[in-house]
């Protein structure tokens, strides 16, 4: 991966990911940064801390080390402030309303036929979408709440190959225009290959850099 | 009008129908004979025990005994709250939070009541003071170990949901806000219904004692609406505080949640 300048908010608003000496779990010494507007992928068996390595970049888990967005430092905000602006969309999305409308801040988001919805999936029932309905809401639901960087749990999970081309083409086209720095948790070479300037695999207890393609 | 004398072997007689109700439940294999009679004979016990300690405090009635014993209720009154949760916080937390929940609401509603409401001559004369605070802390520590139990029950079973919606950059406050809303009304419905029933399914205990020992009607029910409103007073104050604390405590300084706080139900 070649170094790149992360440390700092560009004028546009823009900032890189940047991640020292984080530990947590089984991982340690964990150094990486994702560049404005990169994806950077990340893979490794089940279990082996991926998620939990995106909970701790969230800070939902204790953990050590150092983690900054630009000029955001995770330790000097307050976290949900933290959380808002590195956003972390788990695997498995929950919702705590009744409709799918009460869960955007700012009504229905302009993208909604992007992802193959129309604009009335505001009224639908939540007890009523399908596992990969869920997943495509949950991504829509994040952007919608104006994040600066993204943390993806393997986004298109759930998702049929149409549908999954759909979320790249989407999600693509979205990091590229915010320049967003990302980290993508994905198992399907192709996949990584289509989407990431980068690649990160778990090895035991380090990361170690990995071919795209 | 004098209240009619009970003798020991008139106690006995309706301990002979709990025995009665042993031997049937031992009958039906309902496996619960054996706890039915302990039961039982706890209350023979501990009231015994109680009316000695009564007998005694009534007759010295200075201010040191009586707090001493407000301050032994309240601890029993804390480790029970502490009993009843299936999950609790650890670290001594689930029994500080409930007692100190119930200092605040039943202890000052109670002095309260006594100074500004009734008025006896002292103010803490035992035969005001000790009923009305046993009153107060055993519906305020039935309110607050429900709504303790319930907080920590939704939450560990919510965990995912409220994670999610800690990640979407919500506070603390707003991500537990609906297991909070909850939790307090489940502790503070119990008290609510009784309150609405009273009089017309169930005559209240204190109200059914006072006319037993000749007060008139009237009195007692003035009574007793002045202890169902401190009562009511003192279990919403109490579980208010005590959920707020509590779900204060289920985050940390970062407010991540952190289940690991709790203590798994033994078993």
């Amino acid at each position: 991966m070649k170094p790149v300048p992360a440390s700092t908010t560009e004028p546009d608003g823009a900032a890189g990911l940047l991640v020292q000496a984080l530990r947590v779990g089984e991982l340690s010494a964990v150094d990486f940064s994702v560049a404005p507007g990169h994806i950077l992928a990340l893979s490794g068996p089940s279990g082996s801390g991926k998620s939990r390595l995106l909970r701790a970049l969230a800070d939902l888990d204790p953990h050590e080390g150092s983690v900054c967005l630009g000029d955001l430092r995770q330790d000097g905000v307050p976290g949900h402030r933290w959380r808002q602006a590195v956003m972390m969309v788990p695997a498995d999305s929950q919702w705590w309303g009744d409709t799918v409308g009460e869960h955007f801040p700012d009504g229905a988001p302009e993208d909604l036929d992007a992802l193959g919805f129309e604009q009335d999936a505001m009224d639908w029932q939540v007890s009523r979408l399908s596992s990969g309905e869920k997943q495509r809401l949950a991504l829509l639901r994040s952007v919608a709440h104006r994040p600066r960087a993204l943390l993806l749990d393997e986004p298109t999970a759930n998702l049929d190959p149409v549908a999954t081309a759909r979320v790249e083409a989407w999600l693509g086209d979205l990091i590229k225009r915010h320049r967003w720095p990302v980290l993508w948790v994905a198992h399907d070479p192709a996949q990584i290959s289509r989407m990431a300037d980068a690649h990160l695999r778990i090895a035991g207890q380090r990361l170690e850099e990995a071919p795209c393609s | 009008m004098q209240l009619i004398d009970l003798a020991w072997w008139q106690l006995a007689l309706a301990a002979a129908l709990v025995v009665a109700l042993a031997v049937c439940t031992l009958l039906a294999r309902l496996d619960i004979g054996k706890t039915l009679l302990v039961a039982a004979l706890r209350t023979v016990v501990q009231l015994s025990l109680i009316g000695l300690v009564l007998e005694a405090l009534f007759s010295v009635a200075a201010l040191p005994w009586i707090a001493l014993m407000a301050l032994v209720m309240l601890l029993m009154a804390g480790r029970e709250v502490t009993a009843r949760q299936k999950r609790r916080l650890g670290g001594g937390w689930a029994f500080g939070i409930g007692t100190l929940s119930m200092f605040v609401s039943a202890f000052s509603v109670t002095v309260l009541t006594l100074i500004v409401i009734i008025g006896p001559e002292p103010w803490y004369a035992p035969q005001y003071a000790i009923p009305l605070l046993g009153m107060m802390l055993g519906n305020t520590m039935t309110g607050i170990a429900v709504g303790l139990d319930r907080l920590t029950d939704t939450v560990w079973r919510q965990r995912a949901l409220i994670e999610n919606r800690l990640m979407l950059g919500q506070r603390w406050q707003v991500a537990i806000g609906d297991a909070r809303r909850d939790a307090m009304r489940s502790g503070m419905i119990p008290i609510i219904n009784s309150m609405a029933a009273a009089g017309i399914v169930s005559l209240p205990g204190m109200m059914t004692g006072q006319i037993l020992a000749g007060t008139s009607p009237s009195l007692a029910v003035k009574y007793q609406i002045l202890i169902m409103f401190t009562i009511t007073v003192g279990t919403g104050f109490g579980t208010l505080a005590a959920v707020l604390t509590a779900s204060r405590r289920l985050f940390d300084e970062r407010e991540r949640l952190r289940l690991d706080r709790l203590i798994a139900p033994s078993r």
